[in-house]
């Protein structure tokens, strides 16, 4: 049986855990409000964006772009979106484990897999396993700027187009509620859907696009601002999931230590009134043993 | 009657949204119009206004490059920046057109082109502002 000194300092520990996990809490609340407009802000554009480009995709002739060409897939990039911090649930492990999977069933497919991560978490986890990276972006998440997201898109085109790897898949989470992110692995290069996924009808009602100035120009600019668009929306869902993540985990941590407190002082009531009944039950002995002389 | 979904959007969000009868903008290679029906196209966009009308009303937006892609129904406006007329910061403006007045006076190591449009993305707000909505 614990005595009641132990159990006091018990609660006293529980106490500031409880604190800390509180003050953690609203920090995560404070900076996904900020993160949150960012993101919801800028959703619009990008989904526009999109929706511009698969148009495009669709009737474009494909080999005016290198970004557009679909050319036969041999290496796959695999960029892995994860924070830089724990202490958010099961955020990091959910996407590494997807990418695991994923790299794996595009091996046995027949890719050459380079992979490549954003954040602390999924730099420590490939180094752990031993999967070489190509490329590691630290140090993002909480503070995503558009130039971050023109850096690691830079990269990404500049290896495409020289050819270190034919097919580019992020896989990142995506901000749904509060309460729920979701898992997104998607396609950034070649751009738009490929050949086989398509429904062959579509292309036949279709018209060409006139372009201004020209489809050259228009190509050359376009497309890799998407890709950086495409990034930077990834960036901010990811964080912003991130936070959302963290605040639950926060929350459900002070809940925990709401309900341990309760318990333990439960059973430091219980030793102390053990204690009191023994000692009346000396005393009763005494003035017993007194009263029979 | 057939209608235009017109669609403005920005880095910093949707702008405008909504059906309209006719748009005009300025592409890089001038003015172009549109009216439902017109044939797919896509452009990049130079500093400048867009109109469109809707009904008897005809209102201007202040656009800040980007790209416009057309459809038979649709007119998507990809924006860097976008304010419609009555919510353009002329204050703002005036101060920002004079600052890149003096700064193309120097002319001495700024960045020439910068200054140039930020003049430009300036005088292009204050006309707009100054246009009122005409019914």
């Amino acid at each position: 049986m614990p005595t009641l000194r132990d159990l006091r300092k018990k609660i006293k520990a529980i106490q500031s855990t409880q604190k800390i996990t509180k003050a953690m809490r609203m920090v995560a609340a404070a900076k996904l409000r900020k993160v949150q407009d960012r993101m919801l802000n800028f959703r619009p554009y990008a989904m526009r964006m999109d929706g511009v480009l698969s148009d495009l995709a669709r009737v474009a002739e494909r080999e005016l772009h290198p970004l557009l060409a679909v050319r036969p897939r041999k290496t796959v990039e695999v960029l892995v979106m994860t924070a830089d911090r724990g202490l958010c649930g099961a955020f990091n492990m959910n996407i590494l484990r997807a990418a695991t999977n994923y790299i794996e069933s595009r091996k046995r497919e027949g890719f050459e897999i380079s992979a490549s991560s954003i954040g602390r978490k999924a730099r420590d986890y490939f180094r752990r396993r031993h999967i070489p990276t190509r490329k590691i972006w630290v140090g993002l998440s909480g503070r995503v700027t558009y130039a971050n997201a023109q850096e690691i898109a830079n990269d990404l085109i500049e290896n495409y187009i020289n050819e270190v790897f034919d097919e580019v898949i992020l896989i990142y989470n995506e901000f749904k509620t509060i309460l729920a992110q979701k898992l997104s692995v998607v396609r950034l290069l070649p751009i738009g859907e490929l050949e086989a996924e398509k429904a062959p009808v579509e292309r036949a009602i279709t018209v060409d696009f006139l372009y201004e100035p020209t489809v050259e120009v228009l190509f050359e600019r376009l497309l890799p601002k998407h890709i950086e668009i495409q990034i930077y929306r990834a960036l901010l869902e990811s964080s912003a999931a991130e936070e959302a993540a963290r605040m639950n985990a926060m929350e459900l941590a002070s809940k925990n230590c709401d309900d341990l407190i309760k318990r333990i002082t439960l059973q430091a009531n219980k030793v102390r009134q053990a204690s009191i009944t023994k000692e009346l039950m000396d005393i009763v002995g005494g003035a017993e043993a007194l009263k029979v002389k | 009657m057939e209608k235009l979904k017109l669609e403005i959007v920005t880095p910093d969000g949707l702008v405008f949204s909504d059906d309209v009868d006719e748009v005009t903008a300025a592409g890089s290679e001038g003015e172009f119009g549109v009216l439902p029906g017109h044939a797919p196209f896509l452009t990049t966009l130079k500093i400048g206004m867009l109109i469109y009308k809707k009904g008897n009303e005809v209102k201007y937006v202040f656009v800040n490059s980007g790209y416009a892609e057309v459809g038979p129904d649709k007119v998507v406006v990809l924006a860097d920046s976008a304010e419609k007329a009555e919510d353009i910061d002329v204050e703002r403006a005036k101060a920002a057109m004079k600052r890149a007045e003096e700064r193309l006076k120097k002319a001495e190591e700024i960045d020439f082109a910068r200054a140039e449009s930020a003049l430009e993305r300036a005088t292009t707000r204050i006309q707009i502002a100054g246009r009122k909505t005409t019914r």
